[in-house]
């Protein structure tokens, strides 16, 4: 399948027009991320990394170049068809979690699931929401909503929504970024865990103690690629986690996340 | 809260036109009735005629229509079955020591069927009694618990300018006339009684004819004219001295004016239901504005703008159709009040029930598909970032 790449960006570029000004925000991007990838993508504030991410996430399309998602150049699809693309292939999690208020756990991570084009029952749509939402840890808070969540467990849900439709790639833009940093190291050991299943993480962050989670970390600066390489001595949160070597803060006793394959399950049900 | 308050636009809305429609129908309900209640397939001849700048030629005194015109009629067109030459004046009548200002009305023996006004109780004065001039008379309800109050008058006294007249009825209520006249303040006597003995002078102030069946009607119309012409030497070019009006007449322009009530009292509510709307389309819009990043989210794992579209149209329809209903149950009740404590007859119709609901769900539609597609139309990452 395409030599193992999930994303290729061939001379991508994004010019945004304001008024009578043209601001290049990426210019001549190529990038390849193979299939199992765990990739930090960093960089200052204004040096296009958004922008790329959005480009990646099918929310924006190049001005020029292409972009090879999965084997299939997407760059020239409509609103309609990139919608479809994010609904079967990508997985968001924001900073700001992005869910929606006043409606449940269970039916925020049902919500890609109700513009997907398999249509299921109501009984398999809650089986699904409720094995994923378990398999992050949130097992028995399926009717909370988000204000009765703490900021962990907001994140947790979002990455249970973006995992519903076994996407093939995660896209995470600064998902620590509003969590304290024993809650970050539990978001990161949940990423970790994903990508160690084999979904491909990519994670926009601009905090390099978060990007030494990853497996490889791409920097940005002024919408060209700066620098490229392998994290040489990189983290594993999940140790970190049990050998209590992180900075105590925030709540003590939230329990340590256990990610489980969420199919592990289905032959139980 | 908030939906509910823009519910409200609606449910007023809504409750304003079933409740002024069923106002206005119910008006047009009586107004039929009370034509009905003038008789079938009646003529009215009128003395003098009217011109178009509605001046008459004269009445009462200058009138010109003679008993003996209205017994060339009886004898002359086909298809008559009744006729009853018709004076009228108002007066004081007495009674022991009761008296009432009321209008007396003479009247031939047909009058009741033309009429189609049956007695209460005891009988109507006969054709015999037309032709002696007799001294009896039948009272209206209004006037028998005037006089009367609840003693049966049936074969007391009547004092009419000092004559005494014998009641040998009492009509049945009939209630408000159009023109808001109670029909039941009056005493009905024979006509030859009544210009003998209490109003005076030759002429009828008009003459009214049945004819027995309806197809006959317009011929029979053209032939009183005509008739009436000859007998009066009008040459021809002349206006007619008298006025010729049937009952399908009448009642076509009574049913006009009700009708002409009705669409203005449903547009004025109808106004009230396009402001409901824009109410809708206003929360819709902020609606759309604070869940901008919702909107985004739900693009961002795949919605497409027509699902948004959808969603919000759902919604602006579900809030304008549950204001609806409301505003049919008010609407009811208001109609129901109105017509309790008011007194005015309201005619609530399933179809303006319908058409309400229905243009209540338009309005929706209309009003929500705007903020609906400017919700739709939003870029997913201006959305998600939107704070």
């Amino acid at each position: 399948m395409n030599n193992g790449a999930i994303v290729s960006l061939i001379d991508v570029g994004k010019t945004y027009r304001t008024g009578e000004m043209e601001v290049l925000a990426v210019r001549g991007v190529s990038l390849e991320i193979k299939r199992g990838e765990f990739v930090a993508l960093m960089g200052a504030s204004g040096s296009g990394k958004s922008t790329l991410m959005n480009i990646l996430g099918c929310l924006d399309r190049p001005t020029t170049g292409h972009y090879l998602l999965d084997g299939a150049d997407v760059s020239g699809l409509d609103r309609d068809q990139l919608a479809d693309i994010r609904n079967r292939k990508i997985g968001f999690v924001f900073q700001n979690f992005n869910l929606l208020p006043r409606t449940s756990a269970r039916e925020n991570v049902e919500l890609p699931l109700v513009y997907s084009a398999q249509r299921l029952t109501n009984a398999e749509l809650r089986e699904r929401a409720d094995r994923v939402l378990a398999s992050v840890g949130l097992a028995g808070r399926e009717d909370h909503h988000p204000s009765q969540l703490s900021g962990g467990q907001q994140q947790r849900v979002a990455i249970a929504r973006a995992l519903i439709n076994e996407p093939e790639v995660l896209l995470a833009d600064e998902p620590t970024g509003n969590l304290d940093s024993r809650t970050s190291v539990e978001i990161m050991a949940i990423f970790q865990q994903l990508n160690e299943r084999g979904i491909t993480v990519i994670m926009v962050t601009h905090e390099p103690d978060i990007a030494a989670y990853a497996k490889r970390n791409v920097m940005m600066r002024d919408g060209v690629i700066l620098d490229d390489h392998v994290v040489p001595r990189r983290l594993n949160a999940t140790a970190q986690l049990q050998n209590g070597r992180t900075r105590p803060q925030g709540a003590p006793n939230e329990e340590s996340p256990s990610i489980r394959d969420p199919n592990e399950n289905c032959t139980n049900v | 809260m908030r939906s509910v308050l823009t519910a409200l636009g609606i449910i007023i809305g809504v409750g304003a036109v079933i409740a002024m429609v069923g106002i206005g129908n119910g008006a047009k309900a009586q107004v039929e009735a009370q034509i009905a209640s003038l008789g079938q397939n009646v003529i009215l001849i009128f003395s003098g005629s009217t011109t178009s700048s509605g001046i008459r030629t004269g009445w009462g005194g200058a009138g010109t229509l003679k008993i003996e015109d209205a017994e060339a009629i009886r004898r002359e067109v086909p298809g008559v079955i009744g006729v009853s030459e018709e004076v009228v004046s108002t007066t004081q009548v007495a009674a022991g020591n009761q008296n009432w200002f009321t209008r007396i009305y003479g009247e031939s023996a047909d009058y009741f069927d033309i009429r189609q006004w049956p007695l209460d109780d005891g009988a109507p004065f006969t054709a015999q009694d037309v032709r002696s001039a007799n001294k009896v008379c039948v009272i209206g309800r209004t006037t028998a618990t005037q006089i009367y109050g609840n003693e049966n008058p049936i074969g007391q006294i009547l004092r009419i300018k000092e004559v005494p007249f014998t009641i040998t009825g009492v009509l049945m209520p009939k209630g408000l006339s159009t023109q808001g006249v109670d029909q039941d303040d009056i005493v009905i006597m024979p006509y030859t009684s009544a210009m003998k003995r209490v109003i005076g002078g030759t002429t009828l102030r008009n003459i009214n004819v049945q004819i027995g069946d309806p197809q006959q009607l317009e011929a029979a119309q053209q032939q009183i004219i005509s008739l009436l012409r000859q007998r009066h030497n009008i040459r021809p070019g002349r206006d007619d001295d008298f006025t010729v009006r049937n009952q399908q007449e009448i009642a076509q322009a009574a049913t006009a004016t009700s009708r002409v009530m009705t669409l203005l009292l449903g547009a004025i509510a109808g106004v009230s239901l396009v402001v409901g709307g824009i109410g809708i389309m206003n929360i819709m819009l902020v609606s759309v504005t604070e869940r901008t990043r919702e909107i985004g989210v739900r693009m961002a794992v795949g919605a497409h703008g027509s699902d948004i579209l959808t969603q919000f149209l759902i919604e602006a329809v579900t809030l304008s159709s549950v204001g609806g209903l409301i505003g049919i149950v008010c609407g009811i009740g208001a109609s129901k009040i109105l017509s309790a404590y008011a007194n005015w007859p309201t005619l609530i119709s399933i179809s303006s029930i319908a058409i309400a609901f229905l243009f209540s769900a338009a309005v929706g539609i209309f009003f929500g598909f705007y903020p609906a597609r400017k919700a739709a139309a939003l870029d997913p990452i201006e959305a998600l970032r939107y704070e």
